[in-house]
């Protein structure tokens, strides 16, 4: 069933705002989305759009609004209208506001297409590790994390492949608290693209780097 | 007499909150956060309370101000580390704060089940994880739950747009996160708005908190207080 890898190895790895361009390529239109804290919000500027340009995806903020649109600026900023970052943003036409338990209800109740969040590590397997470093001296702080890890239909990861230290974020099993047991379905990272599918991690896709360069730097088994 | 009451004054809505009491605050960061009830609590002075917020306090004022004060004993919420954070961080790392994160969902689905009469419910969120941790789990149609418990307040101080004098409410965009679910899970419900209105003029498809969940009203200055996030 798999495509062959695609590899792009005259370049280097793709950088923020180029990840969060073939995340936003790879939702599909007409999904309802969620968008983590932190590096995923820059997925926004890359979503579809209509053949009007409007976009195309409607987009969740789990503090209790669908239809969220870009970030507020100047007289457009309401403190009564924030994303989950608490940063101002503005509604779009059609935008519908709910309170907290009908929020999570719709993430709990698999009624959201995507969500995209952030990761300290995944496992090839799918569980998530993204809220706690599980030092003590660290406060932990889960937010929705652990709602939307097990609620949305698909959750993508983006994240960097590699720690500043250099070891890769991809395990064969997390060493950090985890947020979610087997609930990620694609890891988009500056290295590659990897599905996570029942057979295995498959590599969708790979940037500035080949799949034989993958394998020596990932230790989990990768299938083409 | 279960009508709410029209104060005038945050200092009467606050009155007889006992030492010990749980206080659901509503806000997610600063929408949403009740800041003139807070303040009054701080001058009505009760201790060893339990709050139930989203966050652990922004900044110096508000929830933060009620923490720097030394009455909170104890917090269930679900993200209080942030970069503004630093009074709960320091009463943290000093011991002198109890915390129980709690997942988001699970803090307003909690609250949600208290105030519908539920006595607990089966949740798939952190199933697998520490926060699972000596939580009765269960399998049912091959997906696993975890046992989660009611959240009941003592009070719950609520920040809403508009209530009209039966104590109907009407919320502004994102601030109504917690608001109407704190509404229905304490046994009293003070709602700080910015106007009281007579009833009849609010529509009744808009209204979000039915009156029969709230207790006390009281109307104060709206507040253009600094928005996070804002360059």
């Amino acid at each position: 069933m798999s495509e062959p890898t695609i590899e792009h190895v005259d370049r280097g790895p793709l950088s923020t705002d180029e990840l969060a361009a073939v995340i936003g390529h790879d939702i599909p239109a007409g999904s309802y989305v969620n968008l983590g804290i932190g590096q995923p919000t820059k997925i926004a500027d890359y979503l579809p759009t209509d053949e009007d340009g409007n976009q195309a995806v409607i987009l969740h903020t789990e503090n209790g609004m669908l239809g969220m649109g870009p970030t507020a600026a100047g007289d457009d900023i309401d403190p009564d209208l924030t994303n989950a970052g608490k940063v101002p943003v503005t509604e779009l036409p059609g935008a519908a506001y709910f309170h907290h338990a009908d929020s999570f209800a719709m993430m709990r109740g698999g009624h959201l297409d995507v969500c995209v969040l952030g990761a300290y590590q995944v496992a090839a397997n799918g569980d998530l590790a993204n809220w706690h470093t599980g030092r003590p001296e660290d406060i932990p702080a889960v937010g929705g994390a652990m709602d939307l890890a097990i609620g949305a239909k698909d959750v993508y990861v983006m994240m960097t492949l590699f720690t500043k230290k250099g070891e890769p974020k991809l395990v064969q099993t997390c060493t950090y608290p985890l947020t979610g047991v087997a609930c990620v379905s694609r890891v988009y990272t500056d290295y590659a693209t990897f599905d996570l599918q029942p057979d295995g991690v498959h590599v969708l896709a790979t940037y500035g780097i080949t799949l034989a360069g993958l394998r020596d730097r990932v230790q989990v088994k990768l299938l083409g | 007499m279960s009508r709410a009451q029209v104060l005038q004054t945050t200092d009467e809505a606050v009155a007889g909150i006992e030492d010990g009491s749980t206080v659901l605050v509503g806000g997610f960061g600063l929408a949403g956060m009740p800041f003139d009830l807070i303040d009054a609590l701080i001058r009505q002075g009760a201790k060893d309370l339990t709050i139930v917020s989203n966050n652990a306090g922004n900044g110096d004022v508000g929830l933060a101000a009620l923490l720097k004060q030394g009455q909170v004993r104890k917090v269930l919420c679900s993200f209080p580390r942030q970069v503004d954070s630093w009074v709960f961080d320091g009463l943290y790392r000093e011991g002198k704060i109890e915390l129980e994160v709690v997942p988001q969902g699970n803090l307003a689905e909690r609250m949600r089940a208290a105030g519908a009469g539920i006595g607990a419910f089966f949740c798939p969120t952190a199933v697998g994880t520490p926060l699972a941790e000596g939580k009765e789990t269960r399998e049912i149609d091959g997906r696993s739950y975890v046992l989660e418990y009611p959240i009941k307040g003592d009070y719950a101080f609520i920040a809403a747009h508009k209530a009209d004098t039966l104590g109907n409410l009407v919320y502004r965009k994102t601030a109504r996160n917690f608001g109407p679910v704190m509404a229905t899970a304490a046994r009293t419900t003070i709602a700080q708005v910015t106007e009281v209105v007579p009833v009849g003029s609010l529509d009744p498809e808009a209204v979000v908190t039915p009156s029969i969940y709230v207790d006390r009203i009281v109307p104060v200055e709206a507040r253009h207080y600094t928005v996070q996030g804002a360059r």
